[in-house]
């Protein structure tokens, strides 16, 4: 075991059992999975991505680029996890990944010997040849050694949570800088979320040791969480992460709920994805590590100083035997002291820079470390590190150690301010780019912004608190700044070590070295953005977190640019990888959308309908009897008890629209084809709409109710659309217009009865009111009482072509109408049919649906030209009547009856003259509808086809080739039953 | 002299460092005047001047950048090929696209890893099996490949996708074999690199700012490099169309919207091909390094910001997990927007004029990068021979004013809903 | 994005749908010109890079159609106000 004997911020009387790879393992409460794996010695801990190398634990945190592993298992197993941030819990089970057939002997390490041919770019200059071979050999070969981890087996069995959130100031971050600020402000009264991905506050406090006020500084950070949680204003949130800013102040973030769980105890999601809609935002999100390039900067046991630290002060676990620290500023050797008092063991400080601050030096020689300044690493050894070669100006020496500590410097966390497009900027003095541009409302405090001493976060962190509730009214009166003391710090850029030894990683995840970035320069990909995509230099899970900074350093010394002119590549949303299946919430399954049962779903579930999905209407299909052996029979029955009887169907998924006013029938004359002003009351018509561009939007029957009253409806699917569209007709066209208008759709029940039969059922349900053809005749509207006392609505329409009416009563009353008519109608064998038989009676009738109205066809092309009114402007006529609407070989709507009787028709077949291959020039229309018709005994279809209407009688191809289809069909009339309406009108 | 890449070019630099590579392209400086100039150093742009050189022997061209090349939606889609159009007016168009592909690689000597893994669009009722049924035999008639599957083959071709709790569930799906991806990257590069050793010069930041016009004919561009002279100017901009004919005083049938595309983390070979979902806007496939490339519906307003707000993410990640719920756990690794230039009818225009001496090659919507070669190939020819081909005769900036729209989707003139 | 629709306040842009330029204007349909004036109305647009007058609907609040003043580069909003002009408000 590795772990010191005492310190460190976990609960040594809380120990919890893991494995890893299958070997059991003892940890803390407290630790990481990459804490506690160090602690039990473990030192590998995954394989690269390309060249399947070696990989240790690289960081303390959401930066890692090496140690990601599968963790739990089945349909929980989650791919690509970062060691460094999965909180330990009891009965933990981690894989490594990415390996075969084992992390410690991968077959695939191979690719390393391959280095020399495998540099940037490699993959787009073979592979060519033959061509064929690239989707049989090739690519499967790359495919299954590259990804990473593998995806779960089964449908991930835990819930996430979706929740809102409103405040003044959100802080993001919960160090130093953010917990003085979450403190500024909410002492002043406005609401505060603070929010921090780290399942602890205090950031880097945690991992450091220093004073504040003159006591140890965790001391301030446990009095400050505890001020915070006692402010009904401030809300706190651990383990979130904020991981995109967007437009109004909104922010994307995930709280991981119960990830620190063995398993989300009951009514508890795994996760939870916040919008936080803040007025002010302040990212205190700090910075990290950065590392030095130099060969052999990749084996296990070489981590950044920060983690090195970390390890050892916050979790109390050594890292390694002995510690050599290799750095460019001064940072490191505060860590490194950090760790030596821990009790890490360090080797040696060795420093790029000639000459050290003397300070520091001074603290060196009162530890007892060695520092080797001007010196630099060239060389390291061991599978997993066992010693470092350093070059001084004494020579090269070579040093035993098994934990190699880096820093390049830091990185400022600058994610967030870039979601907007805002380019961060290089500030030499600290050899880092910090934020340009924020999004609106957004502050930078502390670390994040290049800050790094912990007096000034704390005093930054306080003062961009206070300036940002101000600017909301606030006043924050001056909270007394807690003091900490600590030196100023000083780095000297360097990113290179020129004639190191051994492959040299820029990018450790994606395996791109030093030597790819000289490939990409000498082949002209130099701007960032091409360097990034021709090496995949910050590509990877950590989207070069801890690289994109020294890569593209690296390229400006080849091209002789300074780094701030070279530019970086932007950070896009999510600052750290997130769940789909936070963000999808309970969006799946069958809730993915919500569900719209008809008011009369659960009677026809009971008469055992089988539903369709109509958008997000479940209709009725139809309803199977006992020893019907498939649909077919089931809907031709329903089709000829209807025809032959009577048959019910519910219609309430119809869009009903109720308009009233004045000038309700002028308005309606604007918007359909036809002239709905002249309608006398009680009166229903058929009417036509067109898009503005002269192509049919949608068609229903419109009634007037009253004088000033009308109630269209429209087609189920366009129901929302059409809506939208008269408000905005009637709110943006002619706001003039003295119309008020609601949608009522859902407040109507609405069902068809139809057959010889209807009227006589119709009569047994209506309350005394005279529905004889003469009274209510075909196209009548009635207004009275059903079931003694239902205020019904009664359209005698027809869809089927039979005798019919639709019986509106309030959406409650549907099922008990439904009934009533089931029973009034049992004598005369009534049938409730789905949508399959109303499909085919419209089919056989010949009236256009949703397969024609396909936004393609004009009313002309469905031969509804008649209908259109010379008498008036209407929205569409004047488009309606380009050149291309009026050419004579445009297609019409007709029907088409197989020329062999036997032959099955299918929708979606293209109409070919005889004699004519299939090509795209040949190609007439096709057909839109079909159905078997059991009155005709045969399938009959409707469909668009070139000069249909001059062509009656002529035999074309219906030609099918998905389906094997290629056979003569004949075209004809559209209407196959009644084409004189005579049924409708008895 | 720039060499061939071939198995000796490989071995010879890995024996040598890697030290015998040179630059892809020239990085050009501009001259004062060409034969032709093509605004914009995407996919577009840079094809139109391979095959301006290649096919029609105009190699006094130059193409002009005003970032780095492919740094706008070629390298910013979802690389996914096809040819599965309905429209006469596109099918033929996009299966020219689709065979010009198939030979890419050995036509211009640099692997763009096109991999013809399939496309499958689900159904899931019968009135979109039956629109399936349309669009496949159109595609059968222009010789393009097309299968309508049923569920039992949709299950065979994709088992991890969500059959049994499905609020819409898989009823088939039209699949085309020969669609897949093609690495977007390499597709610029590749071009850029072929266009180069033809002569034509790839003029990096370079910013068009104005065009010079004497007599009402453009004859050539102002730009941050100074003004440039050109016999002809053709535009390959796509999102950014608007801004340069504002210049000229042009208004288009065409907005420029975003379009938010995402990819996860690296995982180990899941989805074979592209998956398109039926019942919400989500397509997915895996690129070759393991990670899954996914997008959905553009965000629906206009915008030139390059980026989307949460409601597109929310929606892409539910229909995400209602088609597969076993990607719960992945996570989303970035997400990135492209300013699509959306046109009236969802169809693109490559046209000669309006104003002499100017082309146009915009409205791709969110579908150009397939077409990156016949793009390339129609505006070549149409630049050359100062008349559309017969493949991109459907495709004139005056069909909405003859009412010949191509309308694939039947939503009418509103960009945002094509 | 948040949209202050005069009626309901800033709600979540979810919540609405887009239409585009609220600039053209529907032409006399009786015009001579007519034909011309309908195509540029229905399919030429200015698509600004910058500022921008557009239509809105808030289908899942109020239903009014609503004018946004919205910078197409970066999003972000100068005010709205209703389409119709009457009982106008400004959440401006």
């Amino acid at each position: 075991m590795s772990r010191l004997s005492e310190g460190g911020l976990i609960d040594r009387s809380k120990p919890l059992a893991f494995s890893f790879d299958g070997k059991a393992m003892r940890g803390y409460a407290g630790d990481t999975l990459a804490s506690a794996l160090l602690a039990n010695d473990v030192r590998l801990v995954g394989r690269s991505f390309k060249y399947h190398r070696p990989r240790g634990i690289f960081s303390s945190g959401s930066e890692e680029p090496n140690a990601l592993v599968e963790l739990r298992d089945g349909a929980r197993r989650e791919p690509n996890s970062r060691a460094t941030v999965v909180e330990l819990y009891d009965g933990l089970s981690a894989a490594s990944q990415n390996r075969w057939p084992s992390l410690d002997f991968d077959i695939q390490s191979v690719n390393g010997l391959l280095g020399p041919l495998l540099g940037a770019g490699f993959y787009y200059k073979t592979f060519m040849w033959p061509a064929a071979l690239w989707e049989k050999l090739y690519e499967p070969l790359i495919r299954r050694a590259a990804g990473l981890g593998r995806a779960a087996e089964a449908p991930d069995p835990d819930s996430y949570d979706r929740s809102f959130a409103f405040c003044d100031l959100l802080v993001i971050g919960g160090g130093a800088a953010g917990l003085m600020a979450a403190l500024t402000a909410g002492r002043s009264g406005a609401r505060v979320i603070l929010a921090d991905e780290d399942f602890r506050f205090g950031g880097r406090i945690l991992a450091e040791r220093a004073e504040i006020d003159d006591a140890p500084s965790l001391a301030f950070v446990e009095r400050a969480v505890a001020e915070l949680a006692a402010l009904p204003n401030v809300r706190l949130l651990p383990r979130t992460t904020v991981f995109g800013a967007y437009d109004g102040g909104t922010f994307g973030a995930l709280e991981r709920v119960a990830d620190h769980l063995p398993l989300p105890p009951a009514f508890t999601p795994r996760q939870r994805y916040w919008k936080i809609v803040a007025k002010r935002s302040l990212l205190c999100a700090g910075a990290i590590d950065r590392p030095i390039v130099f060969g052999g900067n990749d084996r296990p046991g070489v981590m950044s100083a920060q983690a090195l630290r970390t390890y050892a002060v916050r979790y109390a676990a050594n890292p390694g035997k002995r510690a050599v620290v290799f750095a460019n500023n001064g940072y490191a050797w505060s860590a490194a002291f950090d760790a030596a008092e821990a009790g890490v063991d360090i080797a040696a400080i060795v420093d790029v820079r000639p000459e050290a601050p003397p300070i520091q030096l001074e603290r060196a020689k009162r530890r007892g470390v060695r520092v080797i300044q001007g010196g630099q690493v060239v060389a390291t050894s061991g599978r997993l590190l066992s010693s470092v070669t350093v070059r001084s100006a004494t020579g090269e020496e070579k040093i035993a150690a098994e934990v190699l500590a880096i820093s390049g410097g830091s990185s400022p966390n600058v994610g967030l301010t870039s979601h907007f497009g805002g380019k961060p900027v290089y500030r030499a003095d600290i050899a880092g780019f910090v934020p340009g541009a924020c999004p609106p409302g957004m502050r930078v405090a502390g670390a994040a912004r290049g800050d790094y001493s912990l007096a000034r976060c704390l005093a930054a962190g306080a003062a961009e608190a206070a300036e940002a509730v101000s600017e909301l009214g606030f006043s924050a009166y001056a909270t007394p700044v807690p003091q900490a003391r600590d030196n100023a710090i000083t780095v000297t850029p360097f990113w290179h070590v020129p004639g190191s030894r051994g492959p040299a990683f820029v990018d450790l995840q994606n395996d791109v070295t030093a030597k790819d970035i000289t490939i990409a320069h000498t082949e002209g990909f130099r701007a960032v953005e091409l360097l990034k995509r021709y090496t995949t230099l910050g590509m990877a899970t950590d989207q070069g977190r801890t690289s994109n900074v020294t890569g593209l350093a690296m390229m400006a010394v080849l091209t002789g640019q300074d780094v701030g002119a070279t530019g970086t590549t932007l950070f896009r949303p999510p600052y750290t990888p997130v769940a789909l299946g936070a963000i999808a919430g309970h969006h799946r399954g069958k809730d993915f959308r919500a569900t719209r049962p008809t008011p009369t779903h659960d009677w026809a579930r009971a008469q055992g309908a089988v539903f369709v999905e109509a958008g997000l209407w479940l209709r009725a299909q139809y309803f199977p009897r006992p020893g019907e052996t498939d649909w077919l029979e089931t809907v031709n029955r329903e089709v000829t008890a209807t025809r032959t009887g009577v048959g019910l169907i519910d219609v309430s998924t119809f869009g009903k629209i109720d308009i009233q006013g004045p000038d309700a029938g002028a308005f309606l004359d604007r918007v359909y084809i036809n002239t709905f002003s002249t309608l006398p009351v009680g009166r229903a018509r058929y009417g036509v709409m067109l898009r503005e561009d002269g192509i049919v939007m949608d068609d229903g029957t419109t009634s007037r109710l009253g004088e000033r009253h009308y109630l269209m409806t429209t087609t189920t699917a366009n129901a929302a659309k059409v809506y939208q569209h008269l408000e905005f007709c009637l709110q943006v066209l002619w706001p003039e217009l003295d119309v008020q208008m609601a949608s009522v759709s859902e407040q109507w029940a609405q069902i068809s009865i139809a057959g010889p039969q209807a009227r006589a059922v119709l009569e047994q349900v209506v309350d005394g009111l005279d529905v004889s053809n003469a009274a209510l005749p075909y196209m009548g509207v009635a207004q009275g009482t059903v079931l003694s006392g239902v205020a019904a609505r009664i359209f005698r329409v027809s869809f089927s072509g039979e005798l019919g009416y639709e019986i509106a009563v309030p959406a409650r009353q549907g099922r008990r109408l439904a009934e009533a008519l089931m029973a009034a109608g049992a004598p005369f064998g009534i049938t409730p049919y789905g949508t399959e038989a109303l499909g085919v009676m419209r089919i056989e009738k010949g009236h256009v649906s949703g397969n024609e109205l396909n936004g393609q066809t004009s009313a002309r092309d469905l031969g509804l030209g008649r209908m259109a009114s010379t008498k008036k402007d209407y929205v569409g006529r004047v488009l309606s009547q380009r050149p291309a609407f009026l050419e004579e070989g445009r297609v019409s709507f007709v029907g088409f009856k197989p020329v062999n009787p036997g032959d099955r028709l299918r929708a979606g077949a293209h109409f070919l003259p005889h004699g004519r291959s299939g090509t795209t020039a040949n190609d007439e229309g096709y057909m839109t509808s079909v159905a078997f018709s059991p009155l005709l005994g045969h399938w009959i279809g409707l469909g668009l086809i070139a000069r249909g209407t001059e062509r009656i009688g002529e035999s074309v191809r219906a030609y099918d080739p998905v389906r094997g289809g290629d056979i003569p069909v004949e075209i004809c009339h559209p209407a196959f039953v009644d084409p004189e309406g005579e049924r409708l009108r008895v | 002299m720039r060499s061939r890449y071939s198995v000796f070019s490989l071995l010879a630099n890995a024996l040598t460092g890697q030290k015998g590579w040179t630059p892809a392209w020239r990085d050009a400086a501009p001259k004062p005047a060409y034969d032709v100039i093509v605004v914009g150093g995407g996919g577009h742009g840079l094809a139109t001047a391979y095959y301006l050189a290649k096919e029609h022997g105009i190699r006094n061209v130059a193409v002009l950048e005003k970032g780095h090349i492919g740094s706008g939606n070629a390298g910013r889609n979802t690389t996914i090929i096809r040819s599965n159009y309905l429209l006469p007016g596109n099918e033929p168009f996009y299966e020219w696209s689709m065979k010009l592909w198939e030979g890419l690689e050995q036509d211009v000597n640099y692997n763009s890893m096109v991999s013809q893994r399939g496309v499958l669009n689900l159904y899931h009722s019968d009135a979109q099996r039956d629109a399936y049924a349309r669009r496949g035999n159109s595609m059968r008639m222009a010789g393009a490949d097309s299968e309508l599957l049923d569920e039992a083959g949709v299950r065979a071709y994709a088992p991890f996708l969500n059959f049994d709790d499905a609020r819409f569930p898989i009823k088939g799906g039209l699949l085309q074999r020969r669609g897949g991806t093609a690495r977007h990257d390499a597709v610029v590069w590749g071009y850029a690199r072929a266009a180069d050793k033809l002569g034509v010069d790839i003029v990096q930041n370079c910013e068009v700012t104005g065009f010079i016009r004497e007599n009402g004919v453009v004859v050539g561009v102002e730009t941050t490099r100074g003004p440039i002279r050109a016999g002809k100017v053709g535009l390959a901009v796509a999102g950014s169309t608007s801004r340069l004919t504002r210049l000229l005083d042009l208004r288009l049938p065409i907005e420029s919207h975003v379009l938010t595309a995402f990819v996860s983390e690296g995982l180990k070979p899941l989805v074979p091909g592209v998956v398109t979902f039926g019942a919400g806007h989500f397509y997915v496939s895996q690129s070759d390094k393991g990670g899954l490339v996914f997008g959905g519906d553009i965000d629906g307003y206009n915008s030139y910001a390059q980026r989307g707000n949460l409601p597109v993410v929310e929606d892409v990640c539910e229909a995400g997990m209602a088609l597969m719920p076993q990607i719960g756990r992945l996570r989303v690794l970035r997400s990135w927007g492209g300013i699509m230039d959306m046109s009236m009818d969802g169809s693109p225009i490559i046209d000669v004029g309006p104003l002499p001496g100017l082309y146009l090659n915009c409205g791709w919507n969110y579908g150009g990068f397939k077409a990156t070669p016949a793009s390339g190939w129609c505006f070549a020819w149409t630049l050359a021979k100062d008349a559309p081909h017969a493949l991109n005769a459907a495709y004139r900036l005056d069909r909405f004013r003859t009412g010949h729209m191509i309308d694939e989707k039947g939503v009418g003139a509103q960009p945002n809903l094509h | 994005m948040r949209l202050p629709c005069p009626y309901c306040g800033v709600r979540d842009a979810h919540e609405f749908s887009y239409l585009g330029d609220a600039a053209p204007r529907r032409p006399d349909p009786a015009a001579p010109d007519a034909a011309d004036a309908f195509h540029d109305y229905v399919y030429l647009r200015d698509n600004p890079a910058g500022a921008i007058r557009e239509l809105w609907y808030h289908g899942a609040g109020c239903r009014r159609w609503i004018v946004v003043d919205r910078d197409t580069r970066t999003h972000a909003i100068a005010g709205a106000t209703f389409a119709s002009g009457s009982a106008s408000g400004d959440a401006s």
